[in-house]
């Protein structure tokens, strides 16, 4: 996100609106200004569950998600009264103004109410908020005012038959009212069901008691002495009804609220809404307008939620500059009735009218259940109705689009049919979505069950529950249509559990390694969020699990990255995963201050390169030292002349040396066979092609090579991670060596490669180390605990019995590809850069507890209380 | 005293910065949650000036936490207490956003002296 569309207005604190907030912080970085207005006076809260309201009378039950980010700032209450495109800025109906970078307008619809005489007399209510039912509930509840006073009001009628006019009229019958439906069409749930489908609807309805009148025009509301309505009038054909009615809910469809898009002179569309492109941005390039009260790049308003979430992270992408956008052109308008005891559910293309259609239809009156298909020519499935038996939506609504693995006649039939044939969630493959609200696939279902039930904490003897699969993949937190499919799922799958990283963390490195690679996942908040304890509440990790995410996020950086974007250890959320070294790009130091290694290939340098660092070593007065790696460390940097510092070294062609990094350090090499009157091999060219080709690359541990001309072995070699040695024929590779405070000799992996098979071997080898080590474990001791020892790893990396040779290497070449230096990168970049300053207030005063005394004519750290 | 130390949007979640609140080095972190905590910067263990740059966390119980990056001992963000030696403690600081600036006051009890200070905008160093 560049930093000017850092403040972000969002008008509208709906579902919609919730999930774009929701949506853009997990975009992340850096952390945009938010502020949301919502003209109800409570937080965004599930709409689509509203009718639930009735069973518990709790509001509470129905809140949203809280954002992770504590910063938004919600304003509940507070209506948008008008915006000033020219000034950018918004005025609120308390008369406040608020400037804005990017606009996101998200009001939602209000609800169509006719314009029919008295039809804003008291007792006629809208359906469309939690104000709405509780003063249903209130009003329906007052007793009347006789001297013995009995229940005032008894009748109601809900005006429209659709999926909204039947959840009302069942909430009124709830309520103890004799209830009615009047509805315009011949039949109900017109949009979602045909002739044959609402006959079974309209007999399941009946016997809820509620009486149906279709093909009837509401004519006016009638009231009494005291104002309020009495009853309805309404036309059918020739005649005239008169229905008593003491409660009277218009839910005969919505208008998009485009009042304030209108009013700043913003395109609407005929009949409504905002027209937006595919990424949901409106012809003002700082405004944008999501769910209900859009008008989408394909023409159609939506009225429902799943379309709304999907525009809502259209737009969150491209206002958080993703790499990819994701444009919203259009959504499945699959729905399902939520009442009990009532099933119907309409999905994909339940009419049949693609070209070639056709369709095959159960019904039976009998049992009042009614089954459609619709089948293209080529034998995939469409889409369909299904009344009265509708448990299997979930599957059939993830197969549309796709070959059935039965023949429709036989999924048709309903379950416990002679002849029926049930496939459940297991038989779909993994890539379908069986969570539309929220685009949750199968296979993502699948893996948050595994991971639940290895983190060992399902509750009821170790069961994983649906709401906890909801809790990492929101699946099942939309409509709840899905639920059925993924208890399904929660039963055939299973899984077991493992040694973790740390309390946040149930996997070993090595398998979160996997699942960042399989799913791309791109940052830690998403991982956290998804295989961690984010879900059960801790919400944050800890400096074991953090720098060994960044740390993996980092090795599969080329593999993750997608078009030009090449990532960095310091970008957005990966800049708060590094430790102490990487956090800086430098080697902190006892005192505070820290070290500068640039990289020195192979150990060969000029005398002018030479001559730079001792430039820069004085300028800045740097105690310099050659190290045991062949290169040259500068100490005693203050962390605000680390940018300086890199710029000079930058300027005359040095890289970062990754001393700092569990990465690749050097390639020692010996002088070989250009001068050496024993070496069979250019061993120093090699060690420079070496230390160039996977420079940079983060490991679980750092890795040290070497590289000797001939068997006398002067590079040491074999004490190395990776070892090559010449031969008359070609090179030998060791792996596994270590010094340090367990010494180990390398083992010799293959003898006498040509430069090809020597690349590729250590690429097979290194790639497979990243994959597979634990957490800060060097090459010596995962080589030595590889299963199947040697032998198996020779066969494994050089016959390829595994078969993973291209993968393995395509891991290094993707590296490879993305490989810039990390230092150039943060002097490009000034929110990089920034980072550097000693104090965010004082970006130029010195840190007084960076001090230093002279030593042998050069400078040590003067320490203050030293160790402890 | 208040002391404006930066603008909100300037912290990045998870990580710190360190600020001069009234001559004293103060980390200020914005946690991933968007909470701010402000402790002392200079590492009692060590001597050196440097909380701002360890590795926020959360433990299982919830508590609040930063691991310096020189030993990695880890303090309670809440209260300045290294968990694992309790007579150990990071001073702690009064801090708060108004108005997308984050304030910083050099104790805690100063909270209540608030008021005044806070109807100007201070003008930032970017
Ligand atoms: C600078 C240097 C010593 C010197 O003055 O020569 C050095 C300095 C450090 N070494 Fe080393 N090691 C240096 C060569 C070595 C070598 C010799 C070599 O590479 O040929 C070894 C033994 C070989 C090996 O690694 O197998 C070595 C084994 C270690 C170890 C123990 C590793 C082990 O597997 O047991 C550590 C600790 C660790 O990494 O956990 C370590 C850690 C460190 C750290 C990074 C400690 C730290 O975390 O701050 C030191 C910081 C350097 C700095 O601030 O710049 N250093 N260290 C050498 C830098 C080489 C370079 O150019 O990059
Ligand atoms: C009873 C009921 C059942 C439903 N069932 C389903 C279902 O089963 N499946 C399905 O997919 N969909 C269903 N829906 C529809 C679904 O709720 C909507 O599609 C969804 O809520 C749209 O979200 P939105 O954010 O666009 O609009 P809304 O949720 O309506 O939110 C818009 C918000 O903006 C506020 N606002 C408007 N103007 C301003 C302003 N000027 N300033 C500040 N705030 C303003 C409004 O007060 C409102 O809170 C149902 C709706 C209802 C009412
Ligand atoms: S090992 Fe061989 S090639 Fe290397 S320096 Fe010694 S003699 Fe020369
Ligand atoms: S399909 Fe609506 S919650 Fe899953």
């Amino acid at each position: 996100m560049s930093p000017s569309q850092r403040t972000v207005l969002v008008v509208g604190h709906g579902m919609v609106g919730h999930r774009f907030v929701s949506s853009l912080l997990e975009h992340g970085h850096p952390a945009p200004d938010v502020t949301v207005f919502g003209a109800e006076d409570r937080p965004a809260y599930d709409r689509v569950r509203l009718s639930s309201w009735f069973e518990d009378r709790d509001p509470a039950s129905l809140r949203l998600e809280p954002y992770s980010d504590g910063g938004v700032e919600v304003l509940s209450g507070v209506a948008v009264a008008g915006v000033d495109r020219a000034a950018r800025t918004v005025t609120t109906a308390d008369g406040d103004v608020r400037g804005y970078d990017t606009l996101v307008l998200a009001t939602g619809s209000r609800p169509f109410v006719p314009p029919v005489e008295n039809h804003q007399a008291p007792g006629c209510f809208v359906y469309r908020t939690l104000d709405d039912v509780e003063a249903i509930a209130a009003y329906a509840a007052e007793p009347d005012r006789t001297p013995t006073p009995t229940r005032a009001r008894t009748t109601g009628v809900v005006v429209g038959g659709g999926l909204l006019g039947l959840e009302a009229a069942k909430a009124l019958t709830s309520l103890g009212l004799k209830t009615t439906v009047v509805e315009f069409a011949p039949r109900l749930m017109p949009l979602q069901v045909d002739d044959g489908g609402a006959a079974a609807l309209q007999a399941r309805i009946a016997e809820l008691g509620v009486t149906l009148h279709t093909g009837t025009r509401l004519d006016k509301v009638v009231v009494g002495e005291d104002g309020a309505a009495t009853a309805v009038q309404a036309v059918r054909g020739d005649d005239v009804l008169a229905i008593e009615a003491d409660l009277v809910v218009f839910a005969a469809g919505v208008r998009p609220e485009d009042s304030l898009a209108r009013a700043a002179g913003l395109d609407v569309g005929e009949r409504g809404g905002i027209v937006v492109d595919s990424l949901c941005r409106t012809e003002d390039r700082h405004i944008y307008a999501i769910g209900e009260c859009a008008l989408a790049a394909d023409g159609r308003v939506y009225g429902l939620v799943a379309p709304g979430y999907q525009m809502a992270e259209a737009a969150a992408a491209h206002i958080a500059k993703e790499a990819e956008d994701r444009a919203f052109t259009g959504a499945d308008t699959s729905t399902k009735l939520k009442l009990l005891g009532v099933e119907v559910a309409s999905f994909g293309d339940a009419f049949g009218v693609g070209d070639g259609a056709t369709s095959a239809t159960y019904s039976d009156s009998r049992r009042r259940v009614y089954r459609k298909l619709t089948i293209a020519p080529d034998g995939r499935l469409l889409g369909g109705i299904l009344v009265g038996d509708a448990e299997d939506y979930g599957t059939l609504r993830a197969l549309v689009g796709e070959q059935p693995p039965a023949a429709p006649e036989a999924l048709l039939l309903p379950a416990g049919t002679a002849g029926a044939v049930s496939i459940g969630p297991c038989g779909l493959p993994d890539s379908a979505v069986l969570c539309s609200c929220h685009n949750v696939t199968k296979g993502a279902i699948c893996t948050a069950i595994h991971d639940l039930a290895g983190q060992g904490d399902g509750q009821d003897d170790g069961e994983v529950t649906p709401k906890q699969i909801g809790g990492c993949t929101k699946a099942g937190t939309g409509c709840g249509s899905c639920v059925t499919s993924i208890k399904a799922l929660i039963k055939a799958e299973g899984g077991g559990g493992s040694s973790g990283l740390c309390e946040h963390f149930s996997q070993t490195r090595s398998e979160l390694y996997t699942i960042v690679r399989r799913d791309h996942i791109t940052g830690y908040a998403e991982l956290l969020a998804k295989h961690g304890t984010a879900a059960k509440g801790v919400t944050d990790g800890c400096d074991v699990c953090k720098p060994a995410v960044g740390s993996i996020l980092a090795s599969l950086g080329g593999l993750l990255a997608e078009g030009e974007a090449k990532p960095h250890v310091l970008d957005g959320g990966q800049a708060a995963l590094q430790d102490t070294n990487d956090h800086v790009l430098a080697n902190l130091q006892r005192n505070g201050s820290y070290s500068v290694v640039p990289r020195i290939p192979g150990g060969e340098i000029t005398p002018d390169k030479l001559i730079v660092i001792g430039e820069v070593a004085r300028d800045f007065g740097l105690y310099t030292k050659i190290t045991g790696g062949q290169r040259i460390d500068m100490f005693g940097a203050r962390m605000a002349d680390l940018p300086k510092i890199w710029q000079r070294l930058v300027d005359a062609g040095f890289e970062s040396g990754h001393a700092y990094g569990k990465a690749l350090r050097t390639v020692k090499s010996c002088v070989g066979s250009t001068w050496c009157r024993y070496g069979v091999q250019d061993s120093v060219k090699m060690a420079i092609d070496l230390e160039l080709r996977y420079r940079g690359l983060r490991a679980p541990h750092k890795i040290k090579m070497a590289v000797s001309g001939c068997a006398r072995e002067c590079a040491e070699a074999q004490s190395k991670d990776v070892g090559v040695i010449a031969t008359e024929r070609g090179w030998n590779l060791y792996v596994g060596g270590n010094g340090g405070a367990r010494p180990r000799h390398a083992d010799l992996l293959a003898t006498d490669l040509d430069e090809a098979a020597l690349i590729r071997t250590i690429d097979r080898f290194l790639a497979l180390y990243i994959a597979q080590a634990d957490r800060l474990e060097r090459t010596a001791t995962w080589v030595e605990r590889y299963e199947g020892g040697l032998d198996r790893l020779r066969s494994v990396l050089i016959d390829d019995v595994e078969d993973r040779g291209a993968e393995l290497e395509g891991l290094i070449t993707a590296h490879v590809e993305a490989y810039t230096d990390e230092w150039r990168a943060v002097l490009e970049d000034p929110v990089k850069l920034a980072r550097f300053a000693t104090f965010v207030n004082a970006p130029q005063a010195p840190d007084p507890t960076v001090a230093f005394v002279p030593e042998r004519g050069q400078i040590k750290p003067l320490l203050t209380l030293g160790r402890r | 005293m208040w002391t404006a130390v930066c603008k909100y949007s300037q912290l990045e979640p998870g990580r710190g910065v360190a600020a001069l609140v009234e001559g004293e080095a103060v980390a200020v972190f914005r946690l991933r949650d968007g909470s701010l905590y402000a402790v002392g910067n200079l590492d009692p263990f060590c001597g050196a000036s440097v909380i701002s740059r360890g590795i926020t966390g959360m433990r299982g119980d919830g508590t609040a936490t930063v691991a310096s990056p020189m030993y990695k001992d880890v303090f309670d963000l809440a209260t300045g207490v290294a968990l694992d030696a309790p007579d150990v403690r990071l001073p702690v600081f009064a801090v708060r956003r108004h108005r997308g600036v984050v304030w910083v006051a050099p104790d805690v009890t100063s909270q209540t002296a608030a008021g005044a200070e806070l109807l100007t905008e201070p003008t930032l160093v970017t």
